[in-house]
């Protein structure tokens, strides 16, 4: 019999122990390293699996720390939304951690290597520790945990990545205060830290001033740390200038984990009551989602440096997350497409982006018009690229596609047809910037001369994950079409209190 | 007149100085070119949010005339009544947290900042982005 209800701390404490462990280890011999942090994130993601079982079959699980009485002692909560987004979190570090072995080899200096590591495991440690928190203040600690970590790592690439990082710094750092400020604002009124305890101790306060200037705090703090549109400027200069896989793991992972904090204070702490009692919320949140994936896709079509585009790509991204948060409280899908979307995109852009950082790897390409006849030079790494740029388009019956189809439906269901038209127009801006490197690196010949064209790939480590994530966008757009995961969606939405009745 | 002064203004004084101790703090790290100077500004925000939690503990002001009456939980003074109106210790063991992190992200800041020194010379925003300019045009 598994002591299931230790899990949640043990995915955080076996990770922060471990990140100790790596700098002592290091000493000793520098290429332990990765092994103790494959080995831990493997774990982790073990520990994930079970977690989700148990979630789904017995319940939500709450552990207290120190075994301190909630709302006194501090709580971790794991219901449906945790399990999921863990899980996601995890497996894109596992395979984060799998590429990461001859890209820091190639990028890091050796001295750097230990550190690194470390970082490396905090990083994983912090987003790891948002998602199974239940308890508002160490969500703030956590935050800033992965975001720390994050800076340094970002930091590590030296040159252009140390004005990017220090950028992210001054931005994430006013981020995460106005989350606390927020945090300040509720703790005044309620006296409680605690998610749940909040929730129940909330509604009968919704008309104080304090409690509607908290949601304001923290909805602008942690859009900041999610980069949604207009607080996006630290984003770019930090995903195009960070090594490799830290650009895979802040984009994927990181990300992630701050939307579901985003997600989780909206509806968890706030409720749905919270934001139809004041109607314009919703929509605010939905026509700034409209406008940050036109103006992501706009951008991104201007770019010529690879990693950039995607980066750009990824404002986009958040937006369509964000519009399926702002559609939920208006149609009976509830919060579906919004969560599809975050295990979609992660798939997507991770494959993305270990394949624009396998171009670098391989021959320095960082520009997209060099990328001309590379299909022939790195055949599995484009091909990952092929996979994961049609499924951002939305090719049938990709996850890129399934988020559109849902997203339809709820805009449909909701009765704002005007965002139909928006998602059919940034995905025209989508093809024209995806298709555009495809062309070049497909169907463009290279001009000078009739060279014979080797065949010369990433390693091995670097490709594998790339593809499987590739392959994963098809076989999970399968999955969500044939409709295996919806009853875990029906049990987030449900704990919510979302999808059940149009108001 | 006099009467809403003392009540919004004198009696919670310290909410004011936080107030403007933060929109100091904010100021700085938006419009100031120096990336030091940015990061000091950075620091005095955060430090008026401490200010902000350690008030909000403060449970047992008189309104209207500014007087604080709270005392230190453990200390009990005999003869007068008010052992319900101590300071709140919950914010002041969050905020030696905040301080933690705080000491941190400026840490990480100030090692940043050493790092852009060594690479481009100064630490004027506007020369780095001139710097990288260059450094880009050479690229292409």
């Amino acid at each position: 019999m598994l002591p299931i209800e230790q899990f949640p701390v043990l995915v955080v404490a076996i990770s922060l122990l471990s990140a100790l462990t790596i700098l002592l280890a290091g000493w000793l011999n520098k290429k332990s390293c990765f092994y103790i942090s494959l080995a831990t994130i493997t774990f982790q993601f073990i520990l994930s699996i079970f977690i989700l079982r148990h979630v789904l079959t017995v319940g939500t699980i709450h552990y207290w720390l120190g075994g301190w009485r909630p709302p006194w002692g501090i709580e971790y909560v794991v219901d449906a939304l945790n399990a999921y987004v863990l899980i996601i979190i995890l497996f894109l570090s596992l395979l984060a951690a799998i590429y990461s072995k001859r890209s820091v080899e190639h990028e890091i200096d050796e001295k750097k290597l230990v550190t690194f590591y470390t970082l490396f495991q905090l990083l994983v440690t912090g987003i790891a520790g948002v998602v199974v928190t239940g308890d508002l203040f160490n969500m703030y600690v956590l935050l800033e945990v992965c975001s720390l970590a994050a800076y340094a790592l970002i930091a590590a690439a030296g040159g252009r990545a140390l004005k990017a990082s220090y950028n992210y710094l001054v931005m994430g750092a006013i981020g995460v205060c106005f989350y606390l400020l927020g945090i300040g604002f509720l703790y005044s009124v309620t006296g409680t830290l605690n998610m749940g305890d909040m929730r129940l101790l909330l509604p009968a306060l919704y008309g104080n001033k304090a409690v509607q200037v908290a949601f304001v705090f923290i909805l602008i703090g942690l859009s900041i740390k999610c980069a949604i549109f207009p607080l996006h400027t630290w984003q770019p200069d930090a995903y195009t200038y960070a090594p490799s896989v830290i650009t895979v793991i802040i984009s994927t992972a990181m990300a992630k984990a701050s939307i579901y904090a985003l997600i989780r204070v909206i509806f968890s702490v706030f409720t749905v009551d919270f934001i139809t009692l004041f109607a314009p919320i919703a929509d605010i949140i939905s026509w700034v989602a409209a406008i940050a994936m036109i103006f992501g896709s706009i951008l991104a079509i201007a770019q010529f440096n690879l990693k950039r585009m995607l980066a750009y790509s990824s404002i986009a991204n958040i937006g369509y997350i964000m519009l399926g948060v702002g559609l939920s409280t208006s149609t009976t899908l509830g919060l579906t497409p919004a969560l599809m979307h975050i295990l979609n995109h992660a798939l997507m852009k991770g494959c993305l982006f270990m394949a624009a950082c396998g171009f670098i790897y391989k021959a320095d390409l960082r520009d997209i018009r060099d990328l001309v006849g590379l299909a022939r030079r790195m055949p599995y790494t484009c091909f990952a690229f092929l996979l994961a740029a049609l499924s951002m388009i939305g090719f049938p019956p990709s996850v890129g596609f399934v988020t559109k189809l849902y997203l339809i439906f709820a805009a449909l269901d909701a009765g704002k047809y005007i965002f139909i038209a928006v998602i059919f127009f940034s995905t025209l801006l989508m093809i024209v910037y995806f298709w555009h490197v495809i062309e070049i690196m497909y169907i463009r010949v290279e001009e000078k001369g009739e060279k014979e064209i080797k065949v010369a790939d990433a390693p091995m480590s670097m490709v594998i994950p790339g593809l499987v994530l590739a392959v994963l966008c098809f076989i999970v757009g399968i999955i969500w079409l044939i409709g295996t995961p919806m009853p875990l969606m029906d049990a987030i939405n449900s704990g919510l209190g979302l999808g059940v009745a149009v108001p | 007149m006099i009467e809403w002064i003392a009540q919004h203004i004198v009696a919670k004084y310290n909410f004011w100085i936080a107030i403007v101790i933060m929109l100091t703090g904010l100021y700085a790290t938006v419009a100031k070119g120096n990336l030091l100077k940015k990061l000091i500004g950075l620091t005095i925000f955060q430090t008026a949010i401490f200010l902000f939690y350690v008030s909000l503990s403060d449970v047992g002001t008189l309104s209207g005339l500014g007087l604080h009456y709270g005392t230190a939980p453990i200390v009990w003074e005999e003869g007068i009544h008010r052992g319900y109106m101590y300071v709140n210790p919950l914010p002041h063991v969050l905020m030696l947290t905040g301080i933690v992190v705080s000491a941190a992200t400026t840490a990480v800041g100030l090692a940043l900042v050493v790092r852009l020194y060594e690479e481009y010379g100064t630490l004027e925003e506007e020369r780095i982005m001139e710097k990288e300019m260059e450094i880009d045009k050479r690229g292409t």
